[in-house]
């Protein structure tokens, strides 16, 4: 059985005063180092929000949805790698956070969300409000509790934010019923945290063996590539990662998740790769002898057809899961290690054994033809492009803000035009593809790290799918900015519907169908995004001049406070490349 | 290929339904699944046959091994394990046929744990090609009702 600490500043079991269940709760979240909670309060819930009203050291913001709230404690994880922590009562403020639970768990990242739940003696009789809140989430999680007995509260949470930050972080569910919350006791809280699980108590580590092995497959590769993903991230590796990178001279692509892992202004960047990534990045990974995959689990939108992928490369994958190794793509050396002790042990093995990086210029003046040949471009228009209101945001903010999105074409533009020096400045939801995540996300960014640009690059599709929660950014003084890249279609389904479906359109259109809004014809807009931002108390402009799109986008980046930028695009741009689905490199779609 | 997995758990809430979601999330369909405690009360060992192919089944065990309250997961090949299932099973018997039944169920080393006028239940423990060879005497009689326990295994 092994033990490991957390970062508390309890060193030994502690028994606490007596005290309600629920404010045991708030003790532990203080322990855990927890200062902010998004939470919305409910019948079933109100035990803690009456515990968390006498405590000054967390601060309480109230989200205008559950899934908004959980959203933004996404965000707050997203952008420091420490536990987002969300609330919400029983039944359908529940059932609400499931979402983000779900995106948590796709992502790996470290997600502590709390539910009330009915009085123990009316569960299973459909009492009011109630839902199986455990059994719902299940598959969606690291590990769930539900909390029949108060004593069990100071390790249940001890427990709880230990697996959801360590190892591979994820989602971790608290179900509390009321009465629960309502007991009074004497808690114990313990410094430690055990489990009788080998696989969860340990962390992995490569052997001396394993490594050497690899920079002997690096010493003789020609064509080596590095593809690098979020496991990188929540490793805190990219340090690592640079100087491994640098030392080996291996040029590096990553995936979406792992953007900002590696500077995608290096001399050695392909920035991402995949279905809409560099066209570059994807000959380089299709062509290349050696893949190193660090991070990163073979995810279908970077594959296309798995088994054709990397065809001729030999496949090491390290990575902190072995369940990873060999699920979507069968390798040749699977190492189950931390990355980040894998990448700096190599570091060091190289540096003591003089290591010298392989000659490989002929396979770097490849990638830098291919790079001068096919960079992300696009065609200038009369009209303000998506595309260029993304670069120009970009040059505005030097390049130094945090960026959140929505899902869709917008989405793929902010991270092929943006380029992220540093990670945990892409937040996205990027497995799930929730639409909806940029702007409350951006608020949970925002509470994060108060002193940074934070924008929400959206579509008008996805910015209305939590639209309410410009009354928190309102309310709560979060000077989160929002810029919607208005279609008024959803984009992405119609950039399918164009290739794939011979442009009929199911669905797709945001306004009125007969009547289109749109740069060419601005009286048929919809809906008015800056009224609506008005509504709400918050400052906002329609920018549809190209001559003006600049100076509107500086108005936003200093106005003190929350913003919306509606910018008026066309919605005939595709995002290209495309690699279509289930196909290979060989069909990437360049225009 | 048909597999014999055997998940040492801790006897917490909810574990069987994390282990079977396991299974089910991924579309393969139980053939058997026993669950019980341990010398160790605070531990249960799980025992699943199922069918799959041997790459699937390796991701499931990998899987089952994260998960928080599972102690240890050995998937059996072959011959690693000796395995049994305990089965009861009720039978048509009246005054001309009780004899016959006792016969087989004397070869098979079967007891019979209850009689009625009309009807006998025999217990009976073995390998699997054990009990379907039983139950296949026993067909021509009327299986009026069957409950089985399932494959059970230890490693030898």
């Amino acid at each position: 059985m092994k033990s490991s600490t957390s970062p508390s500043s309890f060193p030994k079991p502690e028994i606490g005063k007596e005290m309600k269940g629920a404010e045991c709760v708030v003790e532990c979240l203080v322990r855990e180092g927890v200062d902010v909670i998004f939470a919305y309060p409910g019948g079933a819930s109100q035990e803690l929000h009456q515990a968390l009203a006498r405590t000054d050291k967390i601060r309480v913001i109230l989200p205008r949805h559950e899934q908004g709230g959980s959203f933004a404690a996404e965000g707050y994880a997203r952008a420091t790698g420490k536990v987002g922590v969300c609330m919400a009562t029983s039944g359908p403020g529940a059932t609400n956070l499931v979402s983000a639970i779900a995106d948590a768990y796709m992502d790996s990242i470290p997600l502590v969300a709390i539910t009330g739940q009915v009085y123990s003696k009316y569960i299973g009789k459909s009492a009011f409000q109630e839902t199986d809140f455990f059994g719902m989430t299940l598959p969606v999680v690291k590990h769930s509790y539900l909390v029949m007995n108060v004593h069990d509260l100071p390790r249940i949470f001890k427990e709880a934010f230990h697996l959801a930050r360590s190892g591979r972080p994820g989602p971790v569910v608290i179900d509390i019923p009321k009465d629960v919350q309502q007991s009074r006791f004497s808690p114990v809280f313990p410094a430690t945290v055990e489990f009788r699980n080998p696989v969860v108590s340990e962390t992995p580590s490569a052997t001396d063996e394993q490594l050497k092995q690899v920079l002997a497959l690096i010493a003789e590769a020609k064509r080596p590539v590095l593809y690098v993903g979020g496991g990188i991230i929540s490793a805190e590796a990219h340090d690592d990662l640079k100087a491994f990178a640098e030392r080996t001279n291996i040029p590096v692509a990553t995936t979406l998740m792992g953007v900002g892992a590696f500077p995608e202004t290096h001399p050695l960047s392909m920035k991402w790769f995949g279905m809409h990534g560099t066209a570059y990045g994807n000959w380089a990974v299709d062509q290349s002898d050696l893949v190193l995959c660090f991070g990163a689990r073979f995810d279908d939108r970077i594959t296309g057809d798995v088994s054709r992928f990397a065809a001729g490369a030999k496949i090491v994958h390290i990575d902190i899961d072995t369940s990873e190794h060999n699920k979507n793509k069968r390798v040749a050396y699977p190492i189950n290690a931390d990355i980040k002790q894998a990448l700096s042990r190599m570091n060091e093995l190289m540096a003591a054994s003089k290591f010298a990086a392989p000659d490989t210029q002929a396979w770097h003046d490849q990638i830098a033809k291919w790079k001068k040949e096919h960079p992300f471009s696009f065609d200038e228009s009369k009209h303000i492009v998506p595309q260029e209101a993304v670069q120009a945001l970009y040059e505005l903010t030097k390049g130094d803000a945090i960026i959140a999105t929505g899902v869709g074409q917008h989405q793929m533009w902010t991270a092929q035009f943006y380029d992220f020096a540093k990670p945990r400045r892409y937040i996205s939801s990027l497995g799930l593809g929730a639409m909806g995540f940029g702007y409350p996300a951006a608020l949970g960014a925002k509470v994060a790290c108060p002193d940074k640009q934070v924008i929400d690059i959206d579509g008008d599709g996805s910015f209305m799918m939590n639209i309410q929660e410009l009354a928190t950014a309102k309310i709560e003084g979060i000077a989160a900015k929002a810029m919607i890249l208005n279609n008024q279609h959803l984009g992405m389904v119609v950039q399918w519907e164009d290739r794939f479906y011979g442009s009929v359109r199911g669905n797709t259109i945001l306004g009125d169908e007969n009547n289109v809004g749109g740069p060419d014809n601005p009286s048929a807009l919809y809906p008015d995004f800056v009224k609506i931002a008005e509504g709400f108390g918050i400052k906002g402009r329609r920018v549809i001049k190209r001559s003006e799109l600049r100076e509107a986008i500086q108005e936003m980046l200093d106005h003190p406070g929350p913003f919306v930028l509606d910018v008026v695009v066309p919605y005939t741009e595709h995002v290209m490349p495309m690699i279509p689905a289930g196909r290979t490199v060989k069909d990437m779609i360049l225009k | 290929m048909r597999h014999t997995i055997s998940v040492l758990v801790e006897n917490k809430f909810g574990v069987l339904a994390r282990v079977s979601g396991m299974f089910s999330g991924r579309g393969f369909n139980i053939d058997t699944l026993n669950v019980a405690p341990t010398h160790d009360a605070t531990l249960s060992r799980i025992t699943v046959v199922l069918k799959g192919d041997d790459a699937a089944l390796d991701m499931v065990t990998k899987q089952l091994r994260k998960l928080v309250n599972v102690v240890e997961v050995v998937d059996f090949k072959e011959g690693q394990a000796v395995q049994r299932e305990l089965l009861l099973v009720k039978v048509k018997a009246d005054g001309k046929t009780r004899s016959e039944i006792l016969q087989i169920a004397d070869i098979f080393r079967a007891k019979i744990v209850n009689v009625a006028h009309d009807s006998l239940i025999a217990e009976v423990t073995g390998d699997e090609g054990k009990l379907a060879a039983f139950l296949k005497l026993l067909e021509p009689f009327g299986i009026l009702e069957l409950a089985r326990t399932g494959q059970l295994a230890l490693k030898r």
